[in-house]
């Protein structure tokens, strides 16, 4: 794709204003960093308040043909207990295939309406497919409407509320993973509070009409910087978050990646979802592989597709993200290793440029998630 | 006389021994240093071979053997503080010195200006 063809966002003008170089990213034209760089904008974003461009990203409303919950039919290929979600509320889900593979993770919530629309967020790289998978699968029961005239901005960092309560001082009510609508400098937004930093923060589904005047408002606070993709994949990877695509794809399992949260509880004792038998057949003897946190020792770091060994050097798996943690002050990465090597605390070595370097399996995050809780 | 390479290296030669790092220009294309793998000291290197890699937050970028040699130091300041390459590209944070084979290769490669003017170009 050339970059004529790129799609623009309605933050473009804003971006090259503020210095944003710009890369191809899932058909769009975003920043990958700005003039502060991306070592100084993921630490910003740590300490103060950075914001996002993520329209990329595909917003839709979901609705049923018959009036009746649309959280309850599209649970046939979602594990997580969404049909119990209240106006207001949001939860990380997977959409499964029938290996039940995560064809993609996403974020549903139930809005206000009375029928019990959802407000869907799915991954700019997988909008299209997601959307054919939905729409075919439930194709006469679920319509769904994608929300091509908005735009979605991040707020993320401890001043997130401070900042954002200077013009909505209701969002200081709000907690991790609510979701509600609210009028800012005249625009009409879905504000939630989540985010892919592990900081507290909010996401802001924006009119595209207004998207740029509310964007250059909140860039003229002294608390908030535009940050770049560079500095948010490194801030997603210390909170130990999954990047769809490279953490997992359609052959991996929630069990497998680690996302055995998202499956429900009374969904597992039900087992009323896509390919249910492989995934809780998985979570009662545990994977045969899984995705684990890994710290080089040294400081070099392992980035995606760095061959994993076990201390014999043989290779028994693949680093999906990697890279320097600037808040973490070191390498970090994510990959899957057999079972026997899974543990915290197993030794393993990572093939970086053909020769082995000593590293460890860890927990994660790598950097402790601040959301705000209740 | 320091010379230049169109990889983006300097190399500031005493005789035949010549001490050689990346340029300001490198430094700030590549972002913030996060690592520097330094070659082993007492390796020949013939031009265009690769010596050592430097990765910063972004991506790992290879750097080459400006001209054939060996090896005879390495800035070991480099593994704990990598940042120097940002902080002074062309100072202290030099990656290796090479004995050169034959110091007269040095002859025919850019100078301050005529990098300067390649560099230019490129934008």
């Amino acid at each position: 794709m050339t970059d004529d063809n790129l799609l623009k966002t309605p933050f473009h003008d804003l971006q090259l204003e503020y210095g944003g170089k710009m890369v191809p990213f899932a058909g769009y034209s975003m920043p990958v960093q700005y003039p502060l760089g991306i070592m100084k904008e993921h630490i910003h974003t740590r300490e103060k308040a950075g914001l996002f461009d993520v329209s990329h990203m595909g917003q839709c409303y979901i609705r049923s043909t018959d009036g009746s919950d649309p959280a309850k039919i599209i649970e046939e290929l979602m594990p997580s207990a969404l049909s119990v979600l209240k106006p207001g509320k949001m939860r990380l889900t997977v959409l499964l295939n029938d290996e039940g593979g995560i064809e993609d993770d996403l974020m549903i919530a139930r809005t206000f309406e009375p029928e019990g629309t959802l407000f869907v967020v799915v991954n700019g790289a997988c909008k299209e497919k997601d959307y054919r998978i939905i729409e075919e699968h439930f194709a006469g029961r679920l319509i769904l409407e994608p929300l091509a005239d908005r735009a979605l901005l991040a707020l993320q960092g401890p001043k997130a509320e401070s900042v954002l309560a200077e013009l909505a001082p209701e969002v200081k009510d709000m907690v991790f993973m609510e979701t509600t609508m609210i009028t800012l400098e005249g625009a009409v937004c879905w504000v939630s509070r989540c985010g892919y930093t592990g900081e507290d923060g909010f996401e802001i589904s924006v009119p595209e009409a207004d998207a740029a005047a509310f964007a250059a408002r909140l860039l003229r606070h002294a608390d908030v910087e535009w940050i770049g993709l560079g500095a948010r994949d490194s801030l997603r990877l210390e909170a130990g978050l999954c990047l769809s695509g490279h953490d997992f794809d359609g052959s991996i399992t929630p069990v497998e990646a680690g996302l055995s949260f998202t499956l429900g509880k009374k969904r597992r004792e039900a087992g009323d979802f896509i390919a249910s038998e492989r995934i809780l057949s998985q979570l009662q003897d545990g994977p045969k592989k899984s995705l684990v946190g890994i710290v080089p020792a040294g400081r070099a770091p392992a980035r995606e597709g760095t061959e994993i060994a076990d201390m014999n050097g043989t290779v028994v798996g693949k680093v999906t993200s990697g890279g320097f943690g600037p808040t973490f002050g070191g390498p970090v990465a994510r990959g899957y290793v057999p079972k026997e090597l899974s543990s915290i605390g197993t030794e393993i070595q990572l093939m970086i440029r053909g020769k082995p370097y000593p590293a460890k399996v860890v927990s994660t995050p790598f950097v402790a998630q601040r959301y705000k809780r209740k | 006389m320091i010379k230049y390479t169109e990889d983006h290296e300097w190399i500031d030669a005493d005789g035949d021994i010549a001490t050689i790092g990346i340029t300001d220009y490198a430094q700030k294309a590549l972002g913030d240093v996060v690592f520097v793998e330094l070659p082993e000291v007492g390796t020949s290197f013939a031009k265009g071979d690769e010596v050592s890699v430097v990765e910063s937050v972004k991506a790992a970028s290879e750097v080459y053997a400006p001209l054939d040699g060996e090896i005879v130091e390495v800035n070991e300041a480099l593994e704990d503080g990598p940042a120097l390459v940002n902080t002074d590209a062309t100072g202290s944070g030099w990656f290796f010195k090479m004995k050169l084979n034959a110091v007269s290769d040095l002859d025919d490669m850019m100078d301050e200006a005529a990098y300067n003017t390649f560099v230019a170009g490129l934008d």
